[in-house]
């Protein structure tokens, strides 16, 4: 029987994902996303960022009925469920592309790149893809 | 000489397949924007004058049912970039005696 | 494995989950808690329910401890317990329920 211990492990390490690239023409974003939901379960600090070709993986009104795939931009809804609460997405990526934080699917902190980088410098761990 | 169709299916972001073709492509050809290529496809993203300097030497095309999916409406594609599907893609791979993919 | 229903046969992964979500149904969710030895009533219709409902929002068959902490939000904290969940579904609640709503395997469980 699976329980889980609401104190946690002793040390809790700074984990942060990095995403890059966009969501259906490669498997990166959709893998990515499983590792996070995974990792989430370690109750360690976790942090997901989206930048570059990253942040169109939040873009609002994805539909994928025309390219068999599935739309996994619905999923991140569920980051709150699991527990993932600091989602970061660089400003200097969204003003690329035309986009700002009102054509995202969940809320996110919009950081500009030299903000994002004090955090970056913070983790244990960075893992990008 | 008949007409090439050149097709992109990477971000112009990320890769400089757009740019690589637009430079070697002949005047008169068809460029169809598939995948993440169709990212190259939006008016208000910082490179879409890339796009939009060269109407006149080329058709432009971008795959519809690839738009939807990541979420971006045909309403904010550069204007004259037409949208077809998989059909018309088909029928655009018949027309051209060559296409080259820019892998 | 695959499950004969109703002159059919409808495929499955080697734990039993269906592999094609659009072939469920609740006759076929009876017959899958059967093999499971559950018998279906109320309380085990309110749990596949609630994960047919969670995944049609996020497209994910969540992990056990986010499956107890979202029926907690929705259904109270007499539902939303590990205890409560694991009488209705012995052998887990997400990998059970979750069979028996016709879902993948949970993301995230360990």
């Amino acid at each position: 029987m699976e329980e889980y211990d609401e104190s946690g492990p002793e040390v809790v390490k700074r984990f942060m994902y990095v995403n890059r690239r966009a969501p259906y023409g490669t498997i990166y974003a959709l893998e990515c996303l499983e590792v996070v939901l995974v990792a989430a379960a370690f109750d360690q600090d976790i942090s997901v960022v989206f930048m570059d070709d990253g942040v169109y993986q939040l873009k609002k009104n994805q539909d994928t009925t025309g390219i068999g795939m599935k739309n996994f931009s619905k999923t991140f809804g569920a980051l709150e469920d699991y527990g993932v609460e600091k989602i970061y997405v660089e400003k200097e990526s969204l003003d690329a592309r035309g986009l700002s934080a009102g054509d995202l699917v969940i809320p996110v902190e919009v950081l500009a790149a030299v903000d994002l980088s004090e955090i970056m410098a913070r983790q244990d761990v960075v893992i990008s893809s | 000489m008949s007409p090439m169709l050149h097709l992109i299916n990477k971000s112009p972001f990320e890769r400089t397949a757009l740019d690589s073709c637009l430079r070697l492509a002949k005047p008169g050809s068809s460029i169809l924007l598939i995948e993440d290529g169709v990212y190259a496809a939006l008016g208000k993203a910082a490179h879409a004058g890339k796009i939009a300097g060269r109407m006149e030497d080329f058709s432009f095309y971008v795959l519809g049912p690839d738009v939807a999916a990541r979420g971006l409406s045909d309403a904010a594609l550069i204007e004259g970039i037409a949208v077809v599907d998989y059909a018309g893609f088909v029928d655009l791979v018949a027309e051209h005696h060559v296409t080259q993919s820019w892998l | 494995m695959a499950y004969e229903y109703n002159g059919a046969t409808i495929e499955a992964d080697e734990e039993g989950y269906i592999t094609d979500i659009s072939l469920w149904s609740p006759a076929l969710a009876t017959l899958i808690a059967e093999s499971e030895n559950i018998e279906m009533d109320d309380d085990h219709w309110e749990v596949v329910n609630f994960l047919r409902n969670y995944y049609e929002e996020y497209q994910i068959a969540p992990a056990v401890r986010v499956l107890t902490k979202a029926i907690k939000k929705t259904l109270g904290p007499d539902k939303g317990s590990s205890l409560y969940l694991y009488q209705l579904f012995p052998h887990g609640p997400a990998k059970q329920a979750c069979k028996i709503a016709g879902l993948p395997n949970p993301t995230g469980c360990i």
